[in-house]
């Protein structure tokens, strides 16, 4: 019995992943665009908490810069992803422009922040 | 002569006190003694060398002394009064002044009576002018406005002859009348011109008035006192009468009368000293035409003089007595001192022939004393008395010697008073021998070893005993004349390496000195301190001239452990001026730098980090993403390029913060860039939104 179960649970995980490469090609390129720019900002983000792992936590400071620019320009990224989608009823009237230009000025603000922080609490 | 005699006492004791730098073994702190200066304020030495003067005693300028004299001489804050006591003491000492240096104090006392509004500032300076006068005859001291200053003294004058010391105190004295008259005969005499004669006619009857309030005591002596008691001020009869009659006498000299008038006997010598007693032979020297006093008055105040501290009785007053002093009380048998003994009348004049004789010596331990009649011989080149040798049997030590004067024309008995018999104390010192010095280290009752010691040389012997051992201490001292000596000093020092220090005194048998240190009984008394011990012994007596301090070595001990309960021994004394050596070096404990990785490992993550911005671009690239919808169309080029212009500006500051500036001047730019920048925002986002509408419309249009 253990057998079929597993082929079964293979059979539909291969199944599942199918399903969910189909739909997602589906979506519109700007927002696979979106999609891209989140993952390689979390992967950015994964590789400093590796760098941190392996070599300790000095400096405390720098390594929170890094990490928190990428998490939140992917966070950014994300409300990007939800203001631009046409499927989403509540920001019909926001044009992607405006959005975009939001981002880019949020963008600009962490980044701020994020180079001084290196250099100590505030400066 | 007293003084003498303390200074070298003191001199001795601080000779067997000292230390010898190279002998101290332990670095222990050790009180030094020092001379005390005696003669440092001016206005002492003054009195002290005058003293010294009128007896006879040959002193040398002290270099301190003078020192101070040409210190506050040119000193430029010494005031009136300090320039003239260095003046007085340089008159005495004869230090080494200028010419130059004596004309600049002239002129400052000059000025300074131009200023002065205070009696005794008038005095000061007036006193100082004349004595420059004596010791420099080519300063000019004369005074131009004598008129003036003699107007201003005497506005200090009261009407019932006193004087007041300033114009704001209403206190008056007899002591400061005497001070006046003696500043305006000053004044009188260094006048450039002459004074005006009704002045002087005023002045004279000042003098009459203070006459009447003179009092007598019951013995016939006359003075003048001060009415009120004020603890400055008040100087006593004898200061103030003594006073009035220098001044009177200063006054009389002015007046150019040089009388040849002498009380009774041609052997008072009127040298114009400042002395009470020397006074007094000014006054006798007094003019009769130009002050109107009372021969009674004069005589009883020569009596109060005369009478002060001289043996014999108040018959006597009427004669000069005769004083008879020894310059040198310590003779000593080295040097095979001679006694010399000088006579001479109060006021310091030679006295007519006469002869001394030594009549008793009496010794400090003794009662008894040894009955001599030794005349002195008499030397007429230094008019001095001397004995060629001390009489048999005197040794060192602390006697009194009695003299007795006999005049040889014995007319002039009732002129002089010869006082009887005049004991002096004398010192006789001598060096004292050391003999059979020997140091033994002793278990139970035989000896261990034996060192013969070199006293009072150097010795440098080394013991080690235990606690159940002796020490034995034993020398020989005799005097010059072979006879035993106990010298006021012996003592023994066992000094242990921390500095605690054990003091014991040596008994004697006759001559025989020992010391038995038994250190079983000592124990506890160190301390139980073991260690190596500085052995010191001392010898030392005011009449000894080799008075010793010596270290004799150094000892082992071995004693045994301290108890539970024992004595602590006391903290030794840390010398005060430790504190101003160098400190502990302080060591700062730095934080410890965190451990970074190695470089490479380092780099080698930045290019991990780059990898998924690589892998963004080829997944942009792989999507189609167009670039294509850049507007080529001229306006909104424009506004594309600067919107894009803009956030590449933006990311160029954040490079150049990250590498280089500060929040603030980031921020300030960042301001600047975004007021600039906002409003191409707003534009671009609209104008992409008209134009994406437009593009939608079309495609509507088109599909449709």
């Amino acid at each position: 019995m253990v057998k079929p179960t597993a082929a079964t649970t293979k059979d539909d995980a291969q199944a599942l992943f199918k399903s969910l490469r189909s739909a997602y090609s589906a979506t519109p390129t700007n927002l696979k665009i979106i999609d891209l720019y989140v993952a390689f900002a979390v992967f950015t983000a994964v590789i400093q908490v590796g760098y941190l792992a392996i070599v300790g936590s000095f400096p405390f400071n720098s390594f929170l810069s890094g990490v928190l620019s990428c998490v939140g320009t992917a966070v950014l990224a994300v409300c990007l992803r939800i203001q631009v989608n046409k499927e989403n009823k509540e920001f019909k009237d926001l044009p992607p422009e405006r959005a975009f230009a939001d981002f880019v000025l949020c963008n600009l603000v962490l980044h701020l922040i994020m180079t001084s922080l290196p250099a100590g609490w505030p400066r | 002569m007293s003084s003498t005699r303390f200074l070298t006492t003191i001199g001795k004791f601080v000779h067997f006190q000292g230390y010898e730098d190279d002998e101290i073994r332990f670095n222990c702190p050790t009180v030094t003694i020092n001379i005390i200066h005696l003669l440092r304020l001016l206005e002492e030495a003054y009195e002290a060398l005058r003293t010294f003067e009128v007896l006879g005693i040959e002193k040398k300028p002290e270099d301190a002394t003078c020192k101070s004299v040409v210190d506050t001489l040119s000193s430029a804050s010494s005031n009136s009064k300090d320039l003239y006591h260095a003046l007085r003491v340089n008159g005495l000492l004869k230090c080494k002044t200028s010419t130059a240096a004596l004309e600049g104090i002239a002129s400052r006392l000059k000025d300074g009576l131009k200023h002065a509004t205070l009696l005794l500032d008038y005095y000061h300076s007036v006193g100082g002018l004349l004595l420059i006068k004596d010791q420099s005859p080519e300063v000019d001291v004369l005074l131009g406005n004598a008129d003036g200053i003699v107007h201003s003294i005497k506005a200090l004058s009261q009407s019932d002859g006193r004087w007041r010391y300033s114009s704001n105190n209403p206190d008056s004295s007899t002591y400061a009348a005497g001070i006046a008259f003696e500043t305006i005969s000053g004044v009188v005499s260094l006048a450039a011109s002459a004074i005006d004669e009704n002045l002087i006619g005023t002045l004279k009857k000042d003098i009459v008035k203070l006459f009447d309030s003179i009092e007598k005591y019951d013995d016939g002596a006359y003075y003048f006192d001060d009415k009120h008691i004020d603890a400055s001020g008040h100087q006593g009869p004898l200061s103030a009468t003594s006073a009035v009659v220098r001044g009177l006498s200063a006054f009389a000299a002015t007046s150019g009368n040089d009388g040849a008038y002498y009380f009774d006997d041609k052997h008072i010598d009127a040298s114009g000293h400042q002395g009470p007693l020397s006074a007094t032979s000014a006054v006798v020297r007094g003019q009769k035409p130009l002050l109107e006093i009372p021969e009674d008055k004069i005589l009883g105040l020569a009596r109060l003089f005369l009478g002060i501290g001289i043996p014999g009785n108040s018959k006597d007053l009427a004669s000069v007595p005769l004083i008879l002093s020894v310059p040198a009380t310590v003779l000593s048998l080295t040097s095979k001192d001679k006694l010399k003994v000088r006579v001479s009348t109060v006021l310091g004049s030679s006295a007519p022939p006469l002869s001394v004789k030594l009549m008793q010596i009496f010794s400090s331990g003794s009662k008894d004393a040894s009955v001599l009649k030794q005349e002195l011989h008499f030397d007429p080149k230094e008019a001095i008395y001397t004995m060629e040798a001390l009489p048999e049997g005197v040794d060192i030590g602390d006697y009194v010697f009695a003299f007795e004067i006999v005049l040889s024309d014995l007319e002039l008995k009732s002129k002089y008073a010869t006082g009887g018999r005049t004991k002096v104390p004398v010192f006789v010192t001598g060096v004292v021998k050391v003999d059979n010095a020997k140091v033994t280290l002793l278990e139970g009752d035989s000896v261990e070893s034996e060192k013969k010691l070199d006293l009072p040389g150097k010795n440098d012997v080394a013991l080690s005993a235990n606690h159940l051992q002796k020490l034995h201490l034993s020398f020989l001292l005799t005097t010059p004349l072979g006879k035993p000596f106990k010298p006021h000093q012996v003592f023994l020092k066992l000094r242990h390496e921390t500095c605690v220090e054990h003091i014991f005194v040596v008994e004697n048998t006759g001559k025989q000195f020992k010391i038995a240190l038994d250190f079983l009984g000592l124990v506890e008394k160190f301390f139980y301190l073991s260690g190596q011990y500085d052995i010191e012994l001392t010898v030392g007596d005011a009449v000894m001239e080799n008075s010793f301090l010596q270290p004799l070595g150094s000892i082992e001990l071995d004693l045994p452990k301290a108890p539970e309960k024992a004595t602590q021994p006391p903290p030794q004394a840390v010398s005060p001026y430790l504190r101003f050596g160098p400190k502990a070096e302080i060591n700062h404990i730095f934080r410890v730098p965190e451990k970074r990785p190695p470089q490479e490992v380092s780099y080698a993550f930045l290019g991990l980090v780059l990898v998924p911005l690589l892998t963004f671009l080829v997944g942009l690239l792989r999507l189609g993403a167009n670039f294509k919808n850049f507007p080529t169309s001229a306006v909104p080029a424009t506004f594309a390029i600067l919107f894009h212009g803009g956030i590449a500006a933006v990311l160029l500051l954040y490079v150049l913060f990250w590498l280089k500036l500060d929040l603030f001047t980031t921020l300030k730019t960042l301001g600047l860039l975004g007021i600039f920048f906002v409003p191409e925002f707003i534009f671009w986002s609209e104008r992409e939104r008209t134009l994406s509408h437009l593009a939608s419309t079309a495609a509507k249009l088109k599909s449709a």
